[in-house]
């Protein structure tokens, strides 16, 4: 057993918040719901070893070493991956510092704080590294079954990797702090944890449209340019890649490369968490001042007034807007397509519907938790004298409102080029956002806004709901938009998961 | 008060309420027009409970409710017009600021903006809200939340207030000024019902005291008349609350 405030002891403590956090993550507090959860999650491992069996068992006995095609596209691949698992970590940095749960307890103790933040990043690290390896391992898995326990490599560089995004989210974290202090931090580190998940899959993507007129990543990463401008095959550059390939000298290297980075940045920042943590703390009670000269009350009718506040406290809130930014920010691709379809005149915006329904749906998904469920003040609503459903109307209203808002310009310039096109495609955006709507109507609970966070695991039937209601949508409008009279099917199936939806609602109407 | 002439502002009648057990058990109550009623009861006696019936957060399994003449049950709407709700956890917008709070809540109630707006002014300045009336009330104290709360609720001059420990966790100043609102909405007519725990509020501000336990009224009337149903008529509202309280656990 290990001293009381030693290193062991709090990485024990630390281990044990994590567990506990995540079990409670994925069973929503219910102990009965727990072994729904473990079910779901190895119907979800199988179906990924499936995935990935379809995806990457050609690769499997293949010579890849000296291809400087397949370098390009693992090393591409790896930084895709270290793109989202940055994002990812800056996600889990900024909240281990405004999250002030357990701070007065530590700094008001004899143990060394700096010790104790120590453990902290490390358990940032661990969580990174275990996302990164359980998204990883049926991939590695597959490879390593098919092709021999040299793909088992891959391991030690995914680990590398999130250990390497751990200490570049708590160095960016840092150096925002002392540049722009701690009270404008949260909402920066936000967004950029949400532009720098987003920027490396849309810069490609951007790069395949440009090249090929096409939203695939992969089109870019193999196009001649790419190869003529890689490093030569036995560069430095590729070692991970080569690591991922069974080079057991670069794997070394890399995960030498990974432990080091985390180790110097804990070093480095263990003493300045703290500092920044107390500094955190003291935003919630620093001051916002809004609207210096104030305006006067307005003319309001109680579900114009409700619509507002909606939109008001969406656009306050800095983990929204970056959420909310994130999705967006996937729509430029999309966005851009349609532009140089317009230029082009040819049908790629076939390709381009669907995927702006499905983030239309999603987003509005999101909106729809948020006004809904998301009340902060349900006691001074429910008393307020107007009826349930008037309130209910309104608040669909602002996100239906939202929603419309965001996608008006892309449905526009799509009804310039085609007319049916873009009217195919705002029928899907209103009809995917409707059904994501009634979704979270049909499961609304009472929770605060800040527990946004949460809200995929307070119901899975409505989260897969959400997201098959989204795709079938999607699968609608991209073939009725074609022409084609398969549109039928996806419709029925987006009507039947609405149907299933409502039969399933513990709320009553 | 000469309650025979006075207006009922508040009528419950059966009013039953049953979770796991029952929590409010077949009451009747009567509070009447520009009274200052207490609720007084032990922890789970059902005095939120019978108050959140009142203001439509729940509905009873049996009885009537009754509120300046509008049947609370069957034109829940109308009710709410004329009532305001404040509960011991105030629970407002973070990233509103007071004045876009009182806006909103006076936008619900369909207020005049210009008479919304001097009401807010005015109640900003009574509670002492002016310095903060236009910061986000994110980082204000429970105090001040209250306040916020407590002026959300006034904004549309409702006619019957209810709040839930309204004093619970406020330090002795704010705790006065909200006193002193409360004074000033009765004096000018208004009626509140009050629960607490603090039984000296009861004692100095209450009209009337009601005691509560099991989910039905035990005891209720002034100070005097209630010493007079115990036999303490020299003791404090605490005594003749604890021999009311203990009765009732004998007699259950």
């Amino acid at each position: 057993m290990s001293q009381p405030a030693s290193l062991t002891w709090l990485a024990g403590h630390e281990f044990r918040l994590g567990w506990r956090d995540w079990v409670a993550l994925m069973t929503a507090g219910g102990r009965a719901r727990a072994r729904n959860a473990a079910i779901a999650l190895i119907a979800f491992a199988a179906f990924m070893h499936v995935f990935a069996y379809w995806t990457v068992a050609r690769f499997a006995d293949a010579n890849l070493a000296s291809d400087a095609a397949a370098l390009v596209g693992i090393t591409g691949t790896l930084l895709l991956s270290l793109s989202l698992l940055l994002s990812q970590a800056m996600e889990s940095v900024t909240r281990a510092f405004y999250a002030r749960s357990d701070l007065d307890l530590i700094l008001s103790s004899p143990a060394s704080a700096p010790r104790v933040f120590a453990v902290r990043m490390g358990r940032i690290a661990a969580a990174a590294v275990a996302v990164a390896v359980l998204l990883a391992s049926p991939f590695i898995n597959v490879l390593a079954v098919l092709g021999g326990a040299r793909w088992f490599a891959a391991y030690g560089v995914v680990a590398a990797m999130g250990t390497v995004a751990t200490a570049a989210a708590l160095a960016l974290t840092i150096v925002l702090f002392r540049t722009i202090g701690a009270k404008r931090t949260r909402l920066i580190a936000q967004v950029v944890a949400a532009v720098i998940g987003a920027a490396f899959v849309i810069g490609l993507q951007i790069a395949a449209i440009f090249s090929a007129g096409s939203l695939s990543r992969y089109v870019a990463l193999q196009s001649e340019w790419m190869l003529a401008h890689a490093p030569d095959t036995s560069s430095a550059f590729w070692w991970p890649a080569r690591a991922v390939l069974g080079d057991y000298a670069a794997l070394a290297a890399v995960v030498a490369f990974g432990i080091g980075t985390l180790a110097l940045s804990i070093a480095l920042f263990s003493r300045r968490f703290g500092e920044h943590a107390v500094a955190a703390a003291g935003v919630s009670s620093t001051i916002v001042r809004q609207r210096r000269w104030f305006l006067g009350f307005r003319r309001r009718s109680p579900s114009r007034a409700l619509r507002q506040k909606e939109w008001t406290l969406l656009l306050r809130d800095p983990w929204l807007i970056s959420q909310t930014l994130m999705q967006i920010l996937y729509l430029l691709p999309p966005a851009l397509l349609l532009w140089v379809t317009f230029q082009k005149s040819n049908d790629s915006y076939l390709v381009l519907i669907p995927v702006v329904v499905m983030a239309a749906g999603q987003l509005a998904g999101g909106l729809a938790w948020l006004s809904i469920s998301g009340e902060d003040a349900p006691d001074l609503v429910a008393t307020a004298p107007i009826t349930a459903r008037r309130i209910l109307a309104a608040k669909i209203e602002a996100v239906i409102g939202m929603i419309a808002l965001i996608f008006a310009p892309i449905v526009g310039v799509l009804v310039l080029d085609e007319v049916f096109a873009g009217f195919v495609c705002g029928l899907g955006i209103l009809s995917a956002a409707a059904a994501a709507t009634m979704i979270q109507l049909c499961f609304r609970v009472q929770a605060r806004r800040s527990q946004f966070r949460r809200r995929q695991t307070s119901s899975r039937i409505a989260t897969f709901a959400e997201a098959f209601s989204s795709i079938a949508w999607a699968s609608t409008s991209a073939l009725a938009a074609a022409g084609a009279w398969h549109a039928l099917g996806p419709a029925v199936i987006a009507f039947g998961i609405l149907g299933g939806v409502w039969l399933m609602r513990p709320s009553r109407f | 008060m000469n309650q025979r002439h006075t207006p009922v502002a508040l009528a419950l009648r059966g009013v039953s309420k049953c979770f796991d057990r029952p929590a409010v058990d077949a009451l009747d109550l009567t509070v009447y027009g520009g009274e200052f009623y207490a609720l007084v009861g032990p922890n789970g006696a059902g005095k939120t409970t019978t108050l959140r019936m009142v203001v439509g957060l729940l509905r009873p399994d049996a009885g009537s409710i009754c509120i300046e003449g509008i049947d609370a049950l069957s034109d829940p709407v109308a009710a709410k017009q004329v009532t305001a709700w404040l509960s011991d956890e105030p629970m407002i917008y973070d990233k509103l600021t007071p004045y876009e709070y009182l806006e909103f809540v006076a936008g619900l109630w369909r207020i005049e903006p210009t008479v919304a707006e001097a009401r807010a002014r005015e109640l900003i300045g009574w509670l002492g809200l002016e310095p903060h009336a236009h910061e986000r009330c994110e980082g204000f104290s429970k105090g001040m939340r209250q306040k916020v709360a407590l002026a959300g609720a006034l904004v549309h001059d409702p006619k019957l207030i209810i709040l839930d420990e309204p004093l619970t966790g406020l330090d002795a100043g704010t705790a006065r000024q909200v006193k002193n609102v409360l004074r000033e909405r009765v004096r000018a007519g208004g009626t509140v019902i009050m629960t607490t725990h603090i039984l000296e509020v009861a004692e100095r501000m209450a009209d009337r005291i009601g005691v509560i336990a099991g989910g039905r009224l035990i005891a209720e009337g002034t100070l005097e008349e209630l010493h007079r149903q115990t036999g303490k008529a020299a003791a404090s509202l605490e005594d003749t609350f604890l021999t009311l309280v203990a009765d009732q656990v004998v007699a259950a």
